[in-house]
């Protein structure tokens, strides 16, 4: 008979503050007079705050792991620097859509309500320990998205994006809680310390069956080759304040979920997932910086590089068992690159005007001489996703092939830099369209139009891929801490 | 002390703040700010380089004037800088290119002035980080980081053709240096360390040097040029901007040489010496075959650009020829002559073809639509004696008459040649043919015969600005041509311990003459 004990409710305060606020703000917003909306704006970014400052408090906590909830829930160093990410990610993902979906007449507290809730599942997930709250995370997490995809309802592609989306998604969600089920039946636990002890034991095929359905779904939310597809569609359907929302905190869930399914729960199948993370990597790399040639639609082009940079963080975790830097490295990746690629759909966002999205190349020529600050804010940050010094995202590729080299995976370094040139093309394509070309007929004299709020955000998130690549210490310790 | 303040630092730093400065005087409203800022920018750096050279002891092979601070934790990666005799050199020839292309712009360049000042500036903060780079992630972010202001300058200021160049100089360069990292990355596995020095004397397997050898060569050699990746030069120098070309051709080729010097010669040096003769046949390659390409060029641009990639043939073929010399003299002596004719080539080819091809740049910006081709020009002299004259100065000094200085270098490389092998040493000597006919050809073509059209009959001869920049060029010319003892002065030390470093232990001990035994 199982014994029952009480849980330390104070380590899932992050989490119960979420979802407090999330059911305050729903009734609040349902009394509030119209012109009083802006305050569901508020409120939400005012659950960030709280809900960041509660994770920070649990910092020094922390240190050592503690289990709670019998086992399902964990606070360690990675869940904390997850819900941090995770909760700065969202809040300025938050602050782009607020001018975007008011002029759009999108449903507005409905969306950041969404958003919370998505926010929720997300931290859920990161600090799940169990692979049954693993999934809940997920799932509030996934149906959240999907209906933030949804809620474009004056266009057609947001529809079938989010059709696609869902239809896909579920999919994936089906093969994930497969392989979960696969898993229980071998070890009779869902309890990722319990499933990792009796792996250790097992040599059979069974497991890395389970193995393989897991990395599918896994790979799915990811959005790496072969379950990519969805990711173009996805991206450039979305109101692009979704698109950045849906690339920016969900991935470093993501990559945290992969910790602890791959590394914390099956260490033992270490050879098998990293061997099957390879191929997909190889793939993810070749397809997202091929294709993204190709693009004519920024929004696009951002996606299949996405895949390319997913591609680069399994790197990582592919060299992480054999390395003393790998999964470090790759933590600083993802983190690293959602912050440039936030900033770059951030700049498509500020582009837009009077409902209509400016989404394709063409609408980028002559930016500079239109905007000098913002080409320049697009400028770092294009070269960040294209691994040039002095950004960040050139500290980034060396932690990855640092990893690789001491894993002695040269050839792959090799290979995956190969891919990062291929990837340099389309960035300078769109730096020649902005810097190189005149404006197009007719938008010559139009300013771009922002507040001065966007301004800061965009600056900051622009000025942060030049200043971490020259300041990137306390950073990378971060990503250390957080995962050894 | 001198040595103690951080003069290099400042060097770097100092125009890197500058640009800064100048972005932020905005638009083309404040153009005249914004010349005055990267003038009194680039004098200053300038000016900086006399305490560094005065401060630097020519009797130590020693790093000087040496910054140290960790920077990034986790990778081990110091911000150390330091200064050797070759550094050195290349970093005041920097500088004083810097200050010349910023002169040379406030007049040719009208559009988005803020904006060109600034990339000139980054350009010439990086360069000089490149060169005195101790660590080599940090020489790897200069190296790299540089490409952006290039590209930008070409792609924004160049001419017809500019976006396709751009790009092509863009992805040969990164291509090359992408080797290069996972070199740098593998001698941090194995030592612990970036800091370049820690390399040297590694006791590494030939199999692996031959490795790293042919990662290091591929980046280089894009950037010297050498033949066969040498196609993107002619595409960027001919697009780019005169003050892109000018430091293009002044200084980013001679980041390859360097990189020969610091890296690859004493960190493989076995395996140097095994694939010399595959570097000398490039070598003798780039000088005869591009040579004859050059002749027969229709555009000036183009003409100079390959003529430097055979005057770069020159600096490489001295650095390689330094094994078969030992090979077969056993004779330091001659090696080390040969050595430093590759390293003052440097300095004399930054003179004569950054001078050329600011004088392009003038022709090119008097004609009506700014062409560069031969044809469209002729009687120039007529029209612009003063810049005729200059222009045949720097023409000599590209040639290598004696007492300009592109005679030195060459001269030492052939005769150091000479003791070795007689046959390279031969085909070597055909540039002293082949340059003349290219250059002198164009320079009759364009500056002498017939006015060729009312255009050229109408041209305004050079004014006070240029005739400025064309002296101190010319200062540089005859300096180096006449009495080079102050670089010789502080290379030698370095140069010296540089061929210890780079040749085999086994070669020195047993010498096997075998010409003259």
């Amino acid at each position: 008979m199982m014994e029952f004990t009480v849980p330390q409710w104070s380590l899932a305060m992050p989490e119960i503050f979420l979802l407090c606020a999330v059911c305050f703000i729903v009734l609040a917003d349902v009394f509030l007079p119209k012109t009083y909306r802006i305050l569901t704006y508020i409120l939400t970014q005012a659950a960030l705050v709280g809900a960041f400052v509660l994770a920070l408090s649990q910092y020094n906590q922390s240190a050592s792991p503690i289990e709670t909830f019998s086992g399902h829930y964990i606070l360690d160093r990675l869940a904390v620097l997850s819900k941090l990410f995770i909760y700065v990610f969202s809040a300025f993902a938050f602050a782009y859509a607020r001018e975007y979906i008011a002029a759009r007449k999108i449903a507005r507290s409905e969306y950041y309500l969404l958003g919370l809730f998505a926010v929720l599942g997300m931290s859920v997930l990161v600090s799940a320990y169990s692979f049954l709250t693993i999934f809940l995370g997920l799932e509030l997490l996934s149906l959240a998205l999907y209906a933030m995809v949804a809620m474009n309802k004056e266009s057609a592609i947001a529809a079938e994006a989010a059709m696609k989306f869902f239809v896909l998604g579920s999919l994936a969600t089906g093969i994930l809680l497969y392989g979960i089920s696969l898993l229980y039946g071998v070890t009779g636990d869902v309890q990722i310390n319990a499933v990792a002890k009796v792996l250790q034991n097992r040599h059979d095929i069974v497991p890395v069956i389970a193995l393989i359905f897991i990395l599918s779904g896994i790979v799915f939310k990811f959005g790496a080759v072969p379950f990519h597809m969805w990711v173009p569609d996805v991206y450039q359907g979305s109101a692009t304040p979704t698109t950045l929302f849906i690339a920016s905190a969900p991935k470093v869930a993501a990559f945290a979920m992969t910790m602890r399914i791959l590394v914390q729960a099956m260490p033992s199948l270490h050879v098998d997932w990293s061997h099957i993370l390879i191929v997909i990597s190889i793939l993810s790399m070749f397809f997202g910086n091929v294709l993204a040639i190709a693009q004519t639609n920024l929004k696009r082009l951002l996606a299949y590089s996405s895949i390319a940079h997913i591609g680069y963080t399994l790197l990582g975790l592919i060299a992480g068992p054999y390395s003393t830097l790998g999964y470090s490295a790759a933590m600083f990746y993802i983190s690293t690159y959602v912050l440039v690629a936030a900033g770059a759909f951030a700049i498509i966002t500020i582009m837009g005007r009077d409902g209509i999205e400016f989404d394709n190349l063409e609408d980028y020529r002559g930016l500079n001489a239109r905007n000098p600050w913002l080409a320049f804010m697009m400028l770092l940050l294009l070269f960040s996703m294209a691994g040039v010094p002095p950004t960040v995202g050139f500290l980034a590729k060396l932690g990855l092939l640092e990893a690789l080299v001491q894993a002695n995976l040269v050839w792959l370094a090799v290979l995956a830099l190969l891919f990062a040139l291929i990837g340099a093309y389309y960035y300078l394509r769109v730096v020649m369209y902005m810097y190189f070309e005149e404006p197009l007929e007719g938008t010559a004299s139009l300013p771009v139009r922002m507040s001065s709020g966007m301004l800061v955000a965009v600056s900051i998130n622009g000025a942060s891929a030049l200043l971490l690549g020259l300041a990137p210490s306390f950073f990378i310790d971060l990503c250390r801490i957080s995962v050894g | 002390m001198l040595t103690n303040l951080p003069i290099l630092s400042a060097l770097i730093w100092l125009p890197l703040l500058g640009a800064v400065l100048v972005l932020l005087t905005g638009g083309d409203k404040h153009a005249n700010t914004a010349r005055g800022i990267a003038v009194a920018v680039t004098i200053i750096s300038l000016l900086l380089c006399v305490p560094l050279y005065l401060g630097f002891d020519a009797s130590s092979y020693e790093m000087q004037f040496i910054e140290d601070h960790l920077w990034i934790n986790a990778y081990k990666i110091h911000y150390a800088l330091g200064v050797d005799g070759i550094s050195l050199v290349m970093i005041i020839l920097t500088n004083f290119t810097g200050l010349l292309v910023v002169i040379a712009g406030c007049h040719s360049v009208n559009v988005r002035v803020s904006q060109y000042m600034a990339a000139f500036l980054t350009m010439q903060g990086m360069i000089v980080g490149v060169f005195c780079a101790m660590d080599a992630i940090l020489f790897y972010i200069f190296w790299e980081g540089m490409l952006i202001p290039m590209y930008l300058s070409i792609g924004m200021w160049g001419s017809a053709n500019r976006s396709y160049a751009s790009i092509k100089f863009f992805l040969f360069t990164f291509l090359g240096s992408i080797l290069m990292l996972v070199a740098l990355i593998y001698l941090y596995n194995q030592t612990g360390s970036f800091m370049i020095q820690d390399y040297y004397g590694l006791p590494l397997s030939f199999k692996v040097q031959a490795w790293i050898f042919l990662a290091f060569l591929l980046s280089f050699a894009v950037k010297v040029p050498m033949w066969p990746v040498h196609t993107w030069l002619p595409d960027a120098h001919t697009e780019a901007p005169s003050g892109g070309s000018v430091v293009l051709a002044a200084l980013m080729l001679k980041l390859g040489i360097y990189g020969f010097l610091r890296f690859s010669m004493p960190i493989a040096p076995l395996a140097c010496s095994e694939f010399a003769w595959v570097m000398i046949v490039l070598s003798l390659i780039a000088i005869v075959y591009i040579g004859l390409i050059a002749i027969m060029q229709s555009d000036m641009k183009k003409l100079i650009a390959y003529s430097s990639i055979a005057h770069m043939g020159f600096a490489t073929l001295g650095c390689f020829m330094v094994y078969d010399i030992v090979r077969h003299m056993a004779s330091l002596q001659d090696a080390y002559m040969s050595l430093e004719g590759a390293v003052i080539q440097m300095v004399s080819h930054a003179f004569g073809s950054g001078a050329m091809f600011l004088g392009v740049g003038l022709l090119a910006e008097r004609f009506y639509n700014h062409s560069r081709l031969i044809k469209d020009y002729g009687g120039v002299a007529n029209s612009m004696p003063i810049f005729a004259a200059f222009f045949m100065l720097f023409a000599m000094s590209n040639v290598g008459l004696p007492g300009t200085a592109g005679f030195v270098g060459e001269f030492m490389i052939i005769m150091s040649a000479f003791q070795a092998h007689f046959f390279v040493a031969l085909f070597a000597a055909l540039t002293l043919i082949l340059s003349a006919s290219y250059t002198l050809w164009m320079y009759k073509r364009v500056f002498f015969g017939p006015v060729a059209n009312e255009y050229v009959a109408n041209f305004k001869d050079i004014g006070w600005v240029e005739i400025t920049n064309y002296v101190l060029l010319a200062i540089g010319v005859f300096f180096v041509g006449l009495y080079p003892e102050p670089i010789i002065k502080v290379l030698h030390v370095t140069i010296s311990h540089l061929l210890l470093q780079s040749i085999p232990p086994e070669f020195a001990l047993n010498p096997a003459p075998v010409f003259f035994a």
